[in-house]
């Protein structure tokens, strides 16, 4: 029973990687493909927490914490060379 | 058009709340590699986009102010800790690099197993901090 949830919750999820995918093809602006590509990131981590669940392991934690980490850097420095043009400013 | 300058409230404070849970978790990472996933290497990776999160947030002048730290000088730091505990075990007349291990009673912490690896392990993580942060603040200096 617990197995089958966890199967749909998977499938589900797909989906969504799947639709948010499309975004990231076919977003006519460059910050709909950030969002789509930070909202991908949160979607893996569900993914690793449901398979974690799955496999009776809790191994994969740590890279649910460091996908997290990773994805807001990415979105942030993204979004940082997008609205001024530059990641790391020199400063005055 | 005026330049304004930007104020960027929420991203200083966020920056600064969250330096401190990315740099516990790097450490744990650091310690924790013996029994379980994490290393030398991937708690490295972590510390250096902990501060890249601070020149990210911050810029390059306030940050090389308020940490005064060389990285070139981090990676020789690394390495000679990560040779010099093999050289140790070469003065005891052991191969190169040869690991020992013994249980310690260490208060607050009870019985716990302390490694040569713990050393080598540190030389990694100095070595991965500096060749990162080296690598991103080159570039990012770069243009001007």
């Amino acid at each position: 029973m617990m197995n089958t949830i966890l199967t749909i919750a998977l499938v589900i999820m797909a989906i969504t990687l799947a639709l948010l995918f499309i975004r990231v093809i076919i977003g006519p602006s460059i910050p709909d493909r950030i969002l789509a590509l930070d909202a991908i990131g949160v979607t893996l981590v569900g993914f690793i927490g449901i398979i974690m669940i799955k496999q009776d392991t809790i191994v994969y934690s740590d890279v649910v914490l460091l996908l997290s980490i990773l994805a807001f850097v990415g979105t942030f420095a993204l979004s940082k060379f997008l609205e001024r043009g530059a990641v790391i400013e020199p400063g005055d | 058009m005026k330049q304004v300058k930007p104020n960027d409230v929420m991203l200083q404070t966020f920056a600064r709340m969250l330096i401190f849970i990315i740099l516990a978790f790097s450490i744990y990472l650091l310690l924790a590699g013996h029994n379980s996933p994490g290393g030398g290497f991937i708690g490295g990776l972590m510390t250096a986009s902990a501060i890249l999160i601070l020149y990210l947030a911050f810029d390059m002048k306030t940050i090389r102010k308020s940490i005064p730290i060389d990285f070139v000088k981090i990676i020789g730091i690394g390495l000679l800790f990560a040779s010099l505990t093999g050289v140790v075990s070469m003065l005891f007349g052991f191969p190169y690099l040869t690991q020992f291990f013994d249980y310690f009673h260490i208060p607050l912490l009870g019985e716990v197993e302390l490694t040569t690896a713990l050393p080598f392990d540190l030389g990694v993580y100095f070595v991965v901090v500096g060749s990162a942060l080296t690598i991103i603040l080159t570039i990012a200096e770069d243009d001007n």
